[in-house]
């Protein structure tokens, strides 16, 4: 009967290539981690130097003026923080709702496969696609003409498989095991939910804030026709009223208006990048307090 | 309380547990009696952890899980109870590896007390260092009450789901192996606080170690493949007076 000689076998050939592959694979992992931030670092320093120079105070507290060749950006940035807390405001609940349905209540069949499949599949709809819903549906249908509410609904909508599918994961990755201790003391469903899944689960939902305050944001295709407008000279009352943002402001800047200094698109851009990282540093900062104090 | 009837817990007929196409428990008979530890001895799969599920009805909350048969609990069906919160309430589980909750080790014993709507800080006070001290834990965590129950040690961790269990004061104790991740001289301490419970409640006891059923249990009963091969007087089974051929043999551990 022939043995292997496995230790021998190791030895002689295997150690070698080991060692070399293992070189390998580790450069190539590494040289892909480069290549991915080598984009991100090349856009924000193009920004800061190119819009560097038209940051000021006034460019933050002014409005724009010379038909948008001068002047700031105060309305599009009162008006971008409106569009983002009334989406917020409208998606937050829901999807943190329904992914505790989701992931609490709903018995496996194939209604809920269902369901996860449509809400995969929306988060994969062109924004332009909710856009249109969005004016046919909120401006039009239930008459809120385009309007701060029309624009938010529809950016929520937007975002809502984000906070879903987020809040969802989080909630199923807290142990089985503490469901069933919580339930054996005679805890409801919903006692175990507020009192254990929950209070363990903040830190995946912030996650989904953060994603969908960077796609709020962002967005423009879904607010130019449901509540972003070019330009108003004043700032807007109440969610009823049209507004100016950030996104469509850069995009009007940048392609629509002629005469504009190079640096004022440039501005405009490094602004609406600052202001997603302060957005969403509460979050992190938050996040990071909840994993100092993490329990299990 | 004197008549014959309320003296039995637990009275089981023809229990069947399946989860789909597989068959845990092939209609299982037989009975647990007021202040008794009853112990359950058998391998792996023979239905003794499916048996406890279905008690508290985790069969609600397990899809899949099918019971069948007849379950009585203080002598009303387990499958009539409407509130099965209540039930669950007054019956105390300690799993096999422990369960602390992510929180503070105060807490986890506080949960069940609050949870019934106890309130008042001096009443949870009460209740946590009662539960602590019975489950002789309460010498070691009395100045770190605050810190988290999942910093224990495991040995301290099952204690303290055992101090959980007690401050629901369950009527039943239903326990699951819970030595497995315990080192031998904290078993021993859990086991004599176990003894001194059997006074105020019935505690149900699934063991993988044959010698601890004969400890502690005053019946056992052997579980084999989800069969219900052999229930006695522990003393009898374990002086070699069973009536089943594989009792004998697996007590004295030809196989299993």
């Amino acid at each position: 009967m022939s043995e292997v000689d496995v230790r021998g076998f190791r030895a002689e050939s295997l150690d070698h290539r080991n060692q070399r592959n293992q070189r390998l694979f580790q450069l190539m992992f590494g040289l892909m981690t480069v290549v991915l931030i080598v984009p991100v670092v090349i856009i924000i320093s193009l920004l800061v130097v190119r819009g560097g120079p038209a940051l000021s105070w006034e460019f933050f507290t002014a409005y724009p003026a010379a038909n948008m060749t001068a002047g700031g950006i105060f309305p599009a940035l009162v008006g971008t923080l409106w569009l983002v807390a009334v989406a917020l405001a409208v998606s937050l609940p829901l999807g943190v709702a329904a992914a505790i349905y989701l992931s609490e209540y709903a018995p496996d069949n194939l209604l809920t496969r269902l369901i996860n499949l449509a809400i995969i599949n929306l988060a994969g709809v062109p924004s332009i696609v909710h856009a249109l819903f969005g004016l046919g549906a909120f401006v039009l249908f239930f008459e809120f003409g385009t309007s701060i509410l029309a624009a938010s609904l529809t950016l929520a909508i937007m975002t809502l498989p984000v906070v879903i599918v987020s809040t969802r994961e989080t909630l199923q990755a807290v142990p089985q095991s503490f469901r069933v201790a919580c339930w054996s003391l005679g805890a409801t469903r919903w006692q175990t939910i507020r009192k254990v899944v929950l209070p363990n689960s903040l830190s995946g939902i912030l996650t989904g804030i953060i994603l969908e305050v960077s796609r709020t944001v962002g967005e423009t295709a879904p607010i130019m026709f449901t509540g972003a407008v070019f330009f108003l000279p004043f700032l807007p009352q109440g969610v009823m009223d049209q507004t100016m943002a950030m996104s469509l402001h850069l995009y009007n800047v940048a392609t629509q208006v002629t005469g504009v200094p190079e640096s004022l698109p440039y501005g405009v851009a490094l602004s609406l990048i600052g202001m997603v990282i302060l957005l969403n540093s509460v979050s992190i900062a938050f996040r990071i307090h909840l994993r100092r104090i993490k329990k299990w | 309380m004197v008549s014959g009837k309320s003296s039995i817990k637990l009275n089981i007929e023809g229990l069947k547990i399946s989860y789909g196409d597989h068959v845990a428990l092939k209609g299982a008979s037989l009975e647990v009696r007021e202040n008794e530890i009853f112990g359950i001895i058998g391998p792996a799969g023979a239905g003794k952890t499916s048996f406890l599920r279905a008690i508290n009805r985790m069969d609600e909350m397990t899809p899949g899980m099918k019971v069948e048969g007849k379950l009585e609990f203080n002598g009303k069906d387990v499958s009539e109870w409407r509130n099965l919160y209540a039930l669950r309430s007054r019956i105390g589980v300690v799993f096999p590896l422990p369960v602390g909750l992510p929180m503070s080790i105060y807490e986890n014993v506080a949960f069940a007390a609050k949870l019934r709507g106890v309130k008042g800080r001096d009443d949870l006070d009460e209740v946590v260092e009662r539960c602590l001290t019975r489950a002789a834990l309460w010498d070691e965590v009395k100045d770190r009450l605050d810190s988290l129950g999942s910093l224990l040690s495991g040995g301290q961790q099952q204690r303290l789901t055992i101090a959980r269990a007690l401050s629901q004061e369950p009527e039943l104790l239903l326990l699951d192996e819970f030595s497995i991740a315990v080192d031998p001289v904290t078993t021993m301490r859990i086991e004599e606080v176990l003894k001194t419970l059997r006074k105020e409640m019935t505690i149900v006891l699934v063991t993988n170690l044959v010698q601890q059923a004969r400890r502690l249990a005053d019946r056992t009963a052997l579980f084999l493949a989800g069969e219900v091969v052999e229930v006695g007087k522990t003393k009898k089974l374990f002086s070699g007076e069973a009536q089943d051929q594989r009792t004998t043999d697996y007590i004295e551990g030809r196989f299993g």
